[in-house]
C-alpha cells in the first residue's frame, strides 16, 4: 500500500482535511467564544450594580441614582401590549395557513408577506409607527403606540411558531374528529388547540424576548427620558423601557460616568430576562418534543 | 399537505363562514407591509417631489413652500437639515457609509458563519449540534443594545489602541459587532441547506473514494450553494437594517467615506438619531423618510433575492412547494 503511486496523494488528500477541518473548526469558535465572552463581561461588571432598591425604586436625581422599576414595569407594559395586539391575529393566520389552506396562489401571497415582514428593518417600523399611530391615528407618544408598533414587529415570528405548532399536530387527530362528526371549525377548536398549545405559548415567548429587546420601534413612538410619572396610568402615557434607558443614558444625558454602574446594571437585568425567556421556550420545546405521545 | 386534507369543505364563503372570517384574518400580514410601503413612501414623496436638477433647483431662501433640494447637494457632506437660510441634505455619505459598513460585517459574519455551519453541520458530532443551535439561538437572542454598549465598552478602546483612531468609535468597529450579529443568521442558515443535501449525494462522493471534506468542498458546497447564497443575503438584510448596534459605535460624524477606520454614520444611526429633533412635517422629517424608504426598498430587494435562491433551491432538490 505504502509503495503505491497514489499513497502520497491519500495523505496529502488527508493533510488537506486535517487542516480544512481545524481551521473549519477554529472558525466555529468565534460564536461560542463570543457568546462566552459577552455572558461574563455582563455578569461581572452588572452584578455589583443588582441591590434591591435598583429593582424596586425610581430613578432619582437625573438617574444618577435610584432604580429602575419603571423602565422594568414599562419594558413589561409594552411587551405584554404587544402580544395582546398581535397574538390573536398572528393564531388567526396560522389557523388559516395550516387547517384551511394549504396550497395556492393566497397561500404563497400570505407567506412571502410573512416573510418579507420579518426582513424589514426595525427602524423602519418605528418610522411607520410615528407616522401611523402617533400623527395618522392621534395616540401620541404613547404606551398604546408603542405597543401597536411592536405588535407589527413580532406578528410574523408570532405567526411563524404558531403555523409550526399546529402542523405539529397529528393529521390522525383531525381526522379521528371529524370521523366522529365535528365540524371543522369543532375540531379545530376542541382537538387541534389544545394539542398545539404548548407550541404556541414557547412561540409567544420566544416574540416577548425579541420584542422586550428592540429599541428602535419605540423610540418615536413610546417613550420619553424624563417621564413625568414614573409609571403610566393609562394606554396615552409615555413609558420608558430598559433598553432605551440604557440607550438615553448611553448616548444623550450628560452624567454619563456617573451612571456607569446603573448601564451594567440594567445590561444586566435585560440580559437574565431575554435569557430566562429564551431558555424557557427552549425547554419547553424539547420537553414537548420529548413527551409527544403521538 | 396534500388534497385529500381532512374536512375539506367547499369553498363558496357562505357555506363556511369560518373559513372566511380566518382567510380575512390572514390577510393581516399582507395588509401590515401594505401600510408600511404606504405610509413610508407617502412620507418620504414630499421630500422626493421637491428634488431638482442642478439649473431651475437654486434653492429659494424664504418662499418656503418653493424650497427645492438640488440633487447634487446630496452627494455632500453637508447635513444641515434645520438651518432657516439654506438646508443641506447630504444624504449620500450616510448611504456610502451603509453599504461599506455592512460590507465589511459580511467579509467577518461570512467565513466565521460557513465555518461554523460546515463544522458543526459535517464535521462535528452529533451533541455539538444540539448544543450549538443553542448558542446561536442564545447569540441572537441577546438585544441590539447589548451588543451596542459591549461595543462601546469593550471594542472600541481597542480599535482605539490598535488602529491609533481618535475615539475608537469607527466604521471598523461597528462592522465586528454587525458581523456578531448576523452570525446566527448566516450559520444557521446555511446548516440548515446542507442539511437539506440529500444523504445520497454524500454517499455516492464518500463512495467514489474521496475523503470527507473532498465531499463537502466538491459535492455539498455546490449542492447547497443557493441555499448559503440566501443565507448571506438574509444576513447581509439584517445588518443594513441594524440600528441600536451602530448607533453606539460607528461616531456619527457625516463625512464621505468608505474608509472604515474613520467615524461613520449610516442611514440607520441618522434616522434615529435626528428623528427626535425633527419637526413634524418639516423637510427635514420628510427627508429622514425618505431614507427610511430607501432602506426599506433595500432591504425588500434583499428579501426576495433571498427568497428566490431559496425556491430555486426547493426546485432543484425536487421539493414541490407547498
Amino acid at each position: 500500500m505504502k509503495t503505491t503511486p497514489t499513497s502520497s496523494k491519500t495523505s496529502r488528500r488527508k493533510t488537506a482535511q486535517c487542516v480544512a477541518f481545524s481551521l473549519l473548526g477554529l472558525g466555529s469558535l468565534f460564536g461560542f467564544f463570543f457568546l462566552a465572552f459577552i455572558v461574563f463581561w455582563i455578569v461581572r461588571q452588572g452584578a455589583p450594580a443588582i441591590t434591591w432598591e435598583f429593582l424596586t425604586q425610581a430613578p432619582r436625581r437625573m438617574a444618577t441614582e435610584g432604580g429602575i422599576a419603571p423602565m422594568i414595569v414599562g419594558s413589561i407594559y409594552l411587551t405584554l401590549g404587544s402580544l395582546i395586539v398581535a397574538l390573536p391575529f398572528a393564531l388567526g393566520s396560522a389557523i388559516w395557513l395550516s387547517e384551511y389552506a394549504w396550497k395556492g396562489w393566497w397561500v404563497r401571497a400570505i407567506r412571502i408577506g410573512v416573510n418579507t415582514l420579518a426582513g424589514v428593518p426595525s427602524i423602519v417600523f418605528g418610522l411607520v409607527g410615528l407616522s401611523l399611530f402617533v400623527y395618522t391615528l392621534g395616540f401620541g407618544v404613547s404606551l398604546l403606540s408603542g405597543a401597536c408598533t411592536l405588535a407589527m414587529l413580532s406578528l410574523p415570528i408570532l405567526i411563524r411558531a404558531s403555523e409550526e405548532a399546529l402542523r405539529a399536530v397529528p393529521r390522525s387527530f383531525r381526522e379521528g374528529s371529524l370521523a366522529l362528526g365535528a365540524t371543522r371549525w369543532h375540531m379545530i377548536r376542541t382537538v387541534v388547540l389544545p394539542a398545539a398549545l404548548p407550541g404556541i405559548l414557547t412561540g409567544s415567548v420566544l416574540g416577548m424576548a425579541r420584542a422586550i429587546g428592540e429599541t428602535a420601534p419605540i423610540m418615536f413612538t413610546a417613550t420619553a427620558f424624563m417621564l413625568t410619572q414614573p409609571y403610566p396610568h393609562s394606554l396615552f402615557d409615555k413609558v420608558s423601557t430598559l433598553p432605551y434607558h440604557l440607550y438615553a443614558l448611553v448616548q444623550f444625558n450628560p452624567y454619563y460616568n456617573e451612571t456607569k454602574p446603573i448601564q451594567y446594571g440594567i445590561v444586566l437585568v435585560l440580559m437574565v430576562v431575554v435569557t430566562l425567556l429564551n431558555l424557557t421556550a427552549i425547554v419547553w420545546r424539547t420537553r414537548a418534543r420529548r413527551r409527544k405521545a403521538w | 399537505m396534500t388534497d385529500d386534507h381532512p374536512g375539506r369543505t367547499p369553498k363558496r364563503w357562505h357555506r363556511n363562514p369560518d373559513r372566511t372570517v380566518f382567510f380575512a384574518i390572514a390577510l393581516v400580514s399582507l395588509v401590515t407591509l401594505a401600510t408600511i410601503i404606504y405610509f413610508i413612501f407617502a412620507q418620504a414623496a414630499p421630500f422626493v417631489g421637491k428634488l431638482r436638477l442642478s439649473p431651475e433647483g437654486t434653492i429659494s431662501k424664504y418662499g418656503l413652500t418653493f424650497t427645492t433640494t438640488r440633487i447634487s447637494d446630496l452627494f455632500t457632506t453637508k447635513w444641515w437639515p434645520e438651518s432657516d437660510a439654506e438646508q443641506f441634505f447630504g444624504m449620500v455619505p450616510m448611504i456610502v457609509a451603509t453599504a461599506a459598513i455592512t460590507l465589511g460585517a459580511m467579509l467577518l459574519a461570512v467565513p466565521f458563519g460557513l465555518s461554523a455551519a460546515l463544522f458543526v453541520g459535517e464535521v462535528g458530532p452529533r451533541w455539538l449540534k444540539d448544543v450549538f443551535k443553542t448558542v446561536l439561538e442564545l447569540l441572537a437572542a441577546v438585544p441590539s443594545v447589548v451588543y451596542g454598549f459591549f461595543g462601546l465598552i469593550v471594542l472600541s478602546p481597542h480599535v482605539r489602541e490598535t488602529f491609533n483612531v481618535v475615539g475608537g468609535k469607527t466604521g471598523l468597529t461597528a462592522a465586528i459587532i454587525l458581523s456578531v450579529m448576523a452570525l446566527p443568521t448566516i450559520a444557521s442558515l446555511a446548516e440548515d441547506a446542507l442539511h437539506a443535501v440529500p444523504k445520497t449525494y454524500r454517499e455516492a462522493s464518500l463512495a467514489l473514494g474521496a475523503t470527507k471534506w473532498q465531499t463537502i468542498w466538491r459535492t455539498l458546497i455546490p449542492a447547497a450553494a443557493s441555499g448559503i447564497i440566501g443565507a448571506v443575503i438574509l444576513g447581509t438584510g439584517r445588518a443594513i437594517g441594524e440600528t441600536m448596534a451602530v448607533l453606539f459605535v460607528a461616531g456619527n460624524a457625516p463625512f464621505l467615506t468608505a474608509n472604515l477606520f474613520r467615524s461613520m454614520r449610516p442611514i440607520t444611526s441618522a434616522i434615529a438619531l435626528d428623528m427626535a429633533e425633527s419637526v413634524h412635517g418639516s423637510a427635514h422629517y420628510h427627508a429622514l423618510f425618505a431614507m427610511g424608504a430607501m432602506l426599506l426598498l433595500i432591504a425588500l430587494t434583499l428579501n426576495w433575492t433571498a427568497e428566490w435562491f431559496h425556491v430555486r433551491l426547493l426546485r432543484r432538490q425536487g421539493v414541490r412547494e407547498g
